[in-house]
């Protein structure tokens, strides 16, 4: 909706443009070009012969999100990042027409964020990323519906994040809490969006939900390189199971 | 069609070990760039690693056909209660009535595509009474309409995600399922919304006395995969309780569903 898909379709080509002047560059030149700049997620090259450890790390300041059920966790970890910086960073800065109403909506989106952070990050344990960078300079704070489009936009991107990496998942208990987390984003896009369209068809709008009265689901590559606009910090996703 | 499904009851027969193996080996094999890389227990996350649940002695308990029946029974009840309620002249205001018309337009979506995957095995439609044996009058009371609306919509919730565990051995069952199971979510944050209540459920004590106590029975849980959520952050535990949506078994969901089914 509004800008989202003009947006969404910069980032698609700003990915593509990237990708392939990246596979060019030697290492020097790449992490110069890498650095300081809002980066999208890239891909550590096929080539590369380097053993990778599974397990989740941090070698070389990337966030290495590891393979099997640890990937899918860290990779939940990183988007639960994103979305508690987001919000922190709201209530940090309300817009100035904000009712009380949106506040404590807002407070609670923080604070289900950072509680599902927190936990994610308790129970990866040595296995979790860092604490990832954010850019959110393409938002703008002051504007009510700057603020809720990228809210919006966040909690429909990880509802379908995390029903895309349920069947990548191995064990039956993490896709328990992979499931009773989705459901509270689902929740909150709902809200997120009654609020920008109210009495509208708009909290499951047919632009998100298909004719089979479904939301979306999408898989790991794809989420990172639309949530990848707002992370500095690059976040190796290449050995996340591919289903 | 028919095959596949073969293929998802076999694995449905075996123990849960031969199960987490097979699902290991079909996902090692897609792997085709890490050959040689194995998927081991010891990767896990310590505080995980303990919760990995111990080889069960019965056969994984329920088949995708069964979920997918039980599903559809779910989605019937919310087709029949927002049908009845749309033909029910007089009871939602037309402020809201095209929020009800697109939640039931997709439990009707989610009807023909569970029969759809059902095929010959789809259940047809039970009678329902919606009065519960004369305890709500929802279709001469708004208030009480939506209510119930809430009550099935997070029902619903608790009952997709207390199944997928069930759908592990169809990748593509258990997505369809996730997909529906948000949507499900989508619509109790609305209703809840409608009732100037959060769209999220906030306890164990939510609504009530207004809906059976088994709705919410168990929301209040702050540990989560082992661990004492309070303790890893410094989100107050009611606001934790909220976080996170807790399943219902297929017991619990036929106990409160049954009550408004007459057959």
């Amino acid at each position: 909706m509004r800008n989202n898909d003009q947006q969404q379709t910069k980032e698609n080509t700003d990915v593509t443009e990237r990708t392939s002047s990246f596979q060019s560059m030697d290492r020097k030149n790449f992490l110069k070009w890498m650095g300081g700049a809002a980066v999208t997620t890239v891909f550590v090259a096929a080539g590369c012969d380097k053993h990778h450890s599974m397990t989740g790390s941090n070698a070389g300041g990337t966030a290495h999100l590891g393979s099997g059920d640890v990937g899918i966790l860290n990779y939940a970890y990183a988007l639960e990042q994103l979305e508690a910086a987001f919000y922190i960073k709201v209530m940090g800065n309300k817009f100035s027409v904000i009712t009380s109403e949106e506040t404590q909506i807002f407070t609670d989106l923080m604070n289900h964020e950072k509680a599902h952070r927190d936990f994610l990050k308790a129970a990866l344990s040595s296995n979790a990323i860092m604490d990832l960078e954010f850019d959110f300079s393409s938002i703008d704070f002051s504007s009510r519906d700057s603020v809720l489009g990228t809210a919006q936009a966040f909690e429909d991107l990880g509802v379908s994040a995390y029903n895309g990496a349920g069947k990548l998942i191995s064990n039956s208990d993490y896709l328990l809490i992979a499931g009773k987390i989705v459901s509270v984003e689902a929740r909150h896009a709902s809200a997120i969006r009654d609020l920008e369209m109210p009495q509208t068809t708009y909290f499951a709008g047919d632009d998100v939900i298909n004719a089979n009265g479904m939301d979306g689901a999408l898989a790991p590559p794809k989420v990172l390189s639309t949530a990848g606009a707002y992370i500095k910090t690059e976040i190796d996703a290449s050995q996340l199971p591919t289903g | 069609m028919s095959f596949f499904n073969l293929i998802d009851q076999l694995d449905q027969n075996t123990n849960n070990a031969n199960r987490e193996n097979a699902i290991n080996r079909r996902t090692a094999l897609k792997q085709t760039g890490q050959m040689g890389m194995k998927l081991a227990a010891a990767s896990l996350p310590f505080a995980l690693a303990g919760m990995i649940s111990p080889v069960e002695a019965s056969a994984a308990s329920v088949s995708v056909t069964d979920v997918l029946n039980y599903a559809l029974t779910l989605e019937y009840l919310e087709s029949a209660y927002y049908q009845t309620a749309l033909d029910t002249s007089g009871l939602i205001p037309s402020s809201d009535v095209q929020i009800f018309q697109q939640i039931g337009k997709h439990e009707n979506e989610h009807i023909a595509f569970l029969k759809s995957a059902l095929g010959s095995d789809a259940i047809s439609m039970p009678t329902f009474d919606f009065t519960a044996n004369g305890n709500y009058q929802p279709f001469s009371d708004y208030a009480t309409f939506l209510t119930l609306s809430q009550a099935f919509e997070d029902t619903g919730v608790r009952a997709y995600k207390g199944q997928a565990d069930n759908l592990m051995s169809s990748g593509s069952t258990l997505q369809a399922a996730l997909q529906i199971h948000s949507v499900e979510a989508r619509h109790a944050s609305e209703v809840r919304r409608l009732r100037n209540k959060k769209g999220w459920v906030v306890g164990a004590g939510d609504d009530s006395p207004n809906v059976p106590s088994a709705v919410y029975a168990g929301e209040d849980n702050i540990t989560q995969g082992g661990v004492d959520v309070s303790t890893v952050t410094s989100v107050s535990s009611s606001v934790i309780a909220e976080a996170f949506d807790e399943p219902l078994t297929m017991d619990q969901v036929n106990a409160i569903t049954g009550l408004f089914i007459k057959n």
